[in-house]
């Protein structure tokens, strides 16, 4: 059974505590997205600095439950300095790890059948955050700051 | 007084565990658990003499209508109804509300009409006024809440001036407020307007009595006290249902069909479209006795003083760091105990109580009005009924010391 250390792990803790790229940009040059989950009242505001193809600066600002707003942190952190393309490869990949796959949830960790365009992408201190998609109601939580960046870098097109 | 120890003996459920630990159930404003009377009800019912009601003639399908008419018989005792056909079954409180909204309020209200609706109301009787509102041009007015989370009653004249409705909890889900039902229905007659109740969350935990009310309409539920789920019911004035035209059509509620037209069925089958939740009726009758054997003036005198004992201990352990919405007046409000601790996400407090086995609710209690009027994205709920006693709110004062720490920054 998925106890609450799968959930809750350090790095996740850490985050929510100690949130990294708080605060806001200049509107413009940077972008403001916002990302709403109606259902648990989590907000997510993300202010973007898209140049040359590249993710220069993120702020974010927002509420919610520590899971996203560690999401979101993490997220800020793993995306701020990377090339947008890049940025789009660890969405892609974020959300293939939390997509439910049956194997996932019985934890015998074959991962190695995800797409073949994600090779390569380092998910690093996100891994942490897999241990969501043993508490289904949770994932949303977690995908919020992602499907909002996603949102943000197609505005910045 | 309670014997609360011989409750717990009759929910089967309650002697499960979770996570290793015993269950502390403190959902019960969500839905309540049931007892193995309304099990064995209903299993009876199906093991022994399940048929249809209203239509055969043998002996089994006139056992199980005789089952399924009385228990309507028991729910308008139960809610002091003048008599049996002024209760419809329908499958809840949202249904019965939909029922008045479009039967009733469909016929009766036009462009410029008016419904006054209060701002603690559960979106079960906010939404199908707005859907009536969207579509008739009708306007929806609010009561608003004083500090103490009371109906702020100043401008009620104002409010009701060439209304239709007035649409109010008798509790609120949310707040535990307790609001004065009697006082309103005189203030919205005296406006020309009728009065419905949304008694969802106050059937299941106090004495009702439609009549003392003086209410038009009167919406309640089974599944929150302790009856299953898929049954509830509408309690109105016999004129009014019988002047109202029919809500959904089929089966049942008609006395003739032609190839040009129908005409219906006699209150309260007028209403009661296709083959019913049956067994859930007669699970609900259960319930009825249940409750009734407990004695609802006993069902809320226990409610008080576990309410009591919560609010105290609760303050007591966490001070400040703990903010709770809803009167601290017992006298004014129920089990409901909707609050804030420490900043921490009314999601993440409820993920690491279920942990210790306590259920409690987080999120905005389909009251969305409220929660911005209360200026919050979500409040963490602990609600009471006649299964709970202190060890349980204690566990629940253990699981958030708990959370506390876990969150501690």
């Amino acid at each position: 059974m998925a106890g609450l250390e799968d959930l809750y792990r350090e790095i996740i803790l850490d985050h929510y505590r100690a949130p990294r790229n708080r605060g806001e940009l200049p509107v413009p040059p940077a972008i403001r997205v916002e990302g709403f989950n109606p259902l648990c009242g989590d907000e997510v505001i993300l202010y973007l600095e898209v140049d040359d193809g590249v993710v220069t600066d993120v702020r974010t600002a927002g509420q919610g439950c520590s899971i996203s707003q560690a999401s979101t942190s993490m997220m800020s952190a793993a995306v701020k300095g990377q090339p947008v393309d890049e940025a789009r490869r660890l969405i892609h990949a974020f959300k293939v790890l939390m997509s439910i796959h049956e194997s996932k949830l019985e934890g015998d960790g074959d991962d190695a059948d995800q797409s073949a365009d994600l090779t390569g992408v380092r998910l690093g201190d996100l891994e942490a955050l897999q241990g969501v998609v043993k508490f289904p109601v949770r994932i949303k939580c977690a995908t919020l700051a992602w499907n909002t960046l996603e949102q943000g870098l197609d505005e910045a097109r | 007084m309670i014997d609360v120890a011989r409750v717990q003996a009759d929910f089967p459920i309650l002697k499960r565990q979770v996570h290793g630990k015993r269950l502390v159930y403190l959902d019960s404003a969500s839905s309540a658990q049931k007892p193995i009377q309304v099990l064995d009800a209903m299993d009876r019912l199906y093991r022994e003499s399940y048929a249809n009601v209203h239509r055969g003639v043998y002996t089994i399908a006139e056992e199980t209508t005789a089952a399924y008419e009385g228990a309507r018989a028991k729910v308008a005792t139960l809610v002091n109804a003048g008599s049996a056909s002024e209760i419809v079954f329908t499958k809840n409180v949202t249904e019965a509300i939909n029922l008045v909204a479009y039967s009733w309020a469909r016929a009766n209200l036009r462009e410029g009409d008016a419904i006054v609706v209060t701002e603690m109301e559960h979106h079960a009787n906010v939404v199908p006024w707005h859907m009536l509102a969207a579509e008739r041009g009708v306007e929806l007015r609010w009561i608003p809440l004083t500090p103490d989370f009371l109906l702020d009653l100043t401008d009620l004249d104002r409010l009701l001036r060439g209304a239709k409705l007035l649409a109010v909890s008798a509790a609120s889900n949310v707040l535990g407020t307790l609001n004065e039902i009697r006082l309103l229905a005189d203030a919205a007659h005296a406006a020309g307007a009728l009065m419905l109740v949304d008694a969802a969350q106050a059937v299941p935990h106090l004495p009702v009595d439609v009549q003392a009310w003086d209410a038009d309409f009167v919406g309640f539920t089974g599944h929150k006290m302790l009856g299953p789920s898929g049954i509830g019911g509408l309690w109105a004035r016999p004129e009014l249902l019988d002047a109202m035209p029919p809500f959904l059509g089929g089966g049942e509620m008609i006395r003739d069909v032609t190839a040009t037209g129908f005409t219906t069925n006699d209150v309260p089958w007028k209403f009661e479209a296709g083959t019913m939740p049956i067994a859930e009726a007669v699970g609900l009758g259960a319930a009825v006795d249940y409750l009734t054997g407990l004695g609802l003036d006993a069902v809320r005198e226990h409610e008080k003083q576990l309410t009591g004992y919560a609010l105290d201990r609760l303050t007591e352990r966490f001070g400040d760091g703990l903010t709770i919405y809803g009167p601290r007046d017992l006298e004014v409000r129920g089990g409901a105990v909707s609050f804030l601790f420490e900043n921490i996400h009314a999601h993440d407090i409820s993920q690491v109580v279920d942990e210790e086995g306590v259920c409690v609710r987080a999120g905005h209690h389909c009251a969305k009005p409220l929660m911005r009027v209360l200026g919050v994205p979500a409040t963490t709920r602990a609600s009471f009924y006649v299964y709970n006693d202190e060890a349980d709110v204690d566990a629940l004062i253990e699981a958030l010391a708990k959370a506390e720490q876990f969150f501690a920054i």
